[in-house]
């Protein structure tokens, strides 16, 4: 019980801030605006291929603007030396993680929440039934990634190029769960079978585990002093 | 340490080494009959596979090194898990290289967006990060803590891209080595990269242990110029 109230403590302390500041997600939206807008011109209007190329755009976006937040939410926890005192505090460093990718995984999905009715409207694209199922896998392809991301914004704040490293470490590495968020959505963009979804889903919820395992266990050393 | 002659193991390995690619370039290219339809070109796959199967041996490595040093805290695993992960990244280079000059007159093309390619592809990224975040740490203590997070993160993509060519449909020829029974090769062929295999390892181990002894010499270096500066 205390590991839960430890973690909705950090949570809870994240969270209230976005909300007095509202800085991350607002740039994490805009930006994602931006991403949309600029694939725009990669494809003739109306032309049909911008169907299927639609849950790439998608996905674009997240993980541009996923970055984009990762970076700044840790950025936040260096100024006024706040991750010294969350170091400070008598909680496990795992319990720290876990708090941490919640609230990056919530940031993120709210982002997703707003921008998937703006592509479904600019790119014209039909769900039909498949809502919860779509909701099911926006959430699942960010776990890994926020896991990750988690993990390398901590990092990448602490080398001499700061924020710029953090794409280059991040992207390749979740390329895995990129690339199978991306074929779920578009099998269940184009309206196929929920087997044939489970195909990509399964690799998905695998990779979700594996790296938030893993980043579970690293995390400490990441952000030791 | 000794400063005058070469250290007798490393004199043992090179004279190996030197005989072992005397000897698979003869059978490469002397003993072993070309293949049917693709002719001379496919001769490129006594380099291309072992050069696969090194970088994955030095990826392997530097992920344990990594993990070894994390528990340990012994700078010296840190050395050879970026020694390790230089070599890699040349042998992913050689892969790189080698492939599409293949490819080109088989498949027609240099570079297919094939589920094999993009993945080896994306390994060569995941690694020029590995050693870029090594060099932009200012800190090296904690950096080579990173590097070693790092390091065992990016390893999990490896095994996908061994794994890829079974999982998705792919141009790609089946996996040779702890292969499937439809990968189709003579048994002079599987003789010939297993010697190639043996020669590439060989190869891979002398470069890992001059690269490890740069590497901490180097360090003795700083520690001495950190010492006559102070």
């Amino acid at each position: 019980m205390a590991a839960f109230r430890q973690i909705f403590a950090i949570l809870r302390k994240d969270l209230l801030l976005e909300l007095r500041s509202k800085e991350v997600l607002t740039t994490m939206l805009v930006f994602a605006l931006v991403v949309v807008v600029l694939f725009n011109f990669v494809f003739d209007p109306g032309a049909e291929e911008v169907k299927v190329t639609a849950p790439g755009i998608l996905w674009v976006a997240i993980v541009f603007a996923g970055n984009l937040g990762l970076s700044r939410t840790f950025a936040r926890e260096q100024e006024n030396g706040v991750i010294q005192g969350l170091l400070l505090c008598p909680i496990d460093r795992s319990y720290l993680f876990v708090a941490k990718v919640l609230g990056n995984i919530i940031f993120i999905f709210l982002l997703e929440v707003v921008i998937l009715p703006v592509m479904i409207v600019l790119f014209d694209v039909h769900i039909g039934g498949a809502w919860p199922m779509l909701l099911l896998v926006l959430l699942l392809g960010i776990i890994g990634f926020a896991s990750v991301g988690t993990v390398f914004s901590a990092i990448s704040a602490n080398t001499k190029s700061r924020e710029v490293m953090l794409p280059i470490l991040l992207f390749p590495v979740t390329i895995p769960v990129i690339l199978s968020s991306i074929k779920s959505t578009a099998y269940l963009f184009a309206g196929r079978e929920l087997s044939e979804v489970w195909s990509w889903l399964r690799v998905l919820v695998g990779f979700d585990v594996v790296f938030f395992v893993v980043c579970f266990i690293l995390y400490e050393y990441v952000i030791e002093e | 340490m000794n400063k005058k002659s070469i250290e007798p193991l490393y004199l043992l390995l090179l004279i190996v080494t030197f005989l072992l690619m005397g000897i698979s370039l003869y059978l490469i290219f002397i003993v072993t009959p070309t293949e049917r339809t693709m002719g001379e070109v496919q001769k490129i796959f006594y380099f291309h596979v072992p050069s696969a199967w090194t970088a994955f041996l030095a990826f392997f490595i530097v992920c344990i090194a990594s993990i070894v040093f994390l528990k340990t805290g012994d700078a010296k695993w840190d050395k050879l898990a970026g020694s390790s992960a230089e070599i890699g990244i040349l042998f992913t280079t050689l892969v790189l290289i080698t492939g599409p000059l293949w490819a080109k007159p088989v498949w027609h093309v240099y570079w297919t967006w094939d589920a094999r390619l993009t993945t080896s592809f994306i390994l060569w990224l995941i690694y020029i990060a590995y050693l870029m975040l090594r060099s932009y740490t200012a800190d090296s203590e904690r950096g080579a803590r990173f590097a070693a997070v790092f390091g065992i993160i990016g390893f999990i993509d490896v095994p996908i891209v061994y794994m890829s060519i079974r999982w998705w449909r792919t141009l790609h020829p089946s996996p040779v080595m702890a292969g499937n029974e439809g990968s189709g090769l003579a048994p002079e062929m599987v003789r010939t990269l297993m010697v190639s295999l043996v020669t590439f390892t060989f190869l891979f181990c002398i470069l890992l242990m001059f690269r490890y002894k740069v590497a901490m010499l180097k360090s003795t270096v700083d520690y001495i110029k950190s010492k006559m500066d102070s």
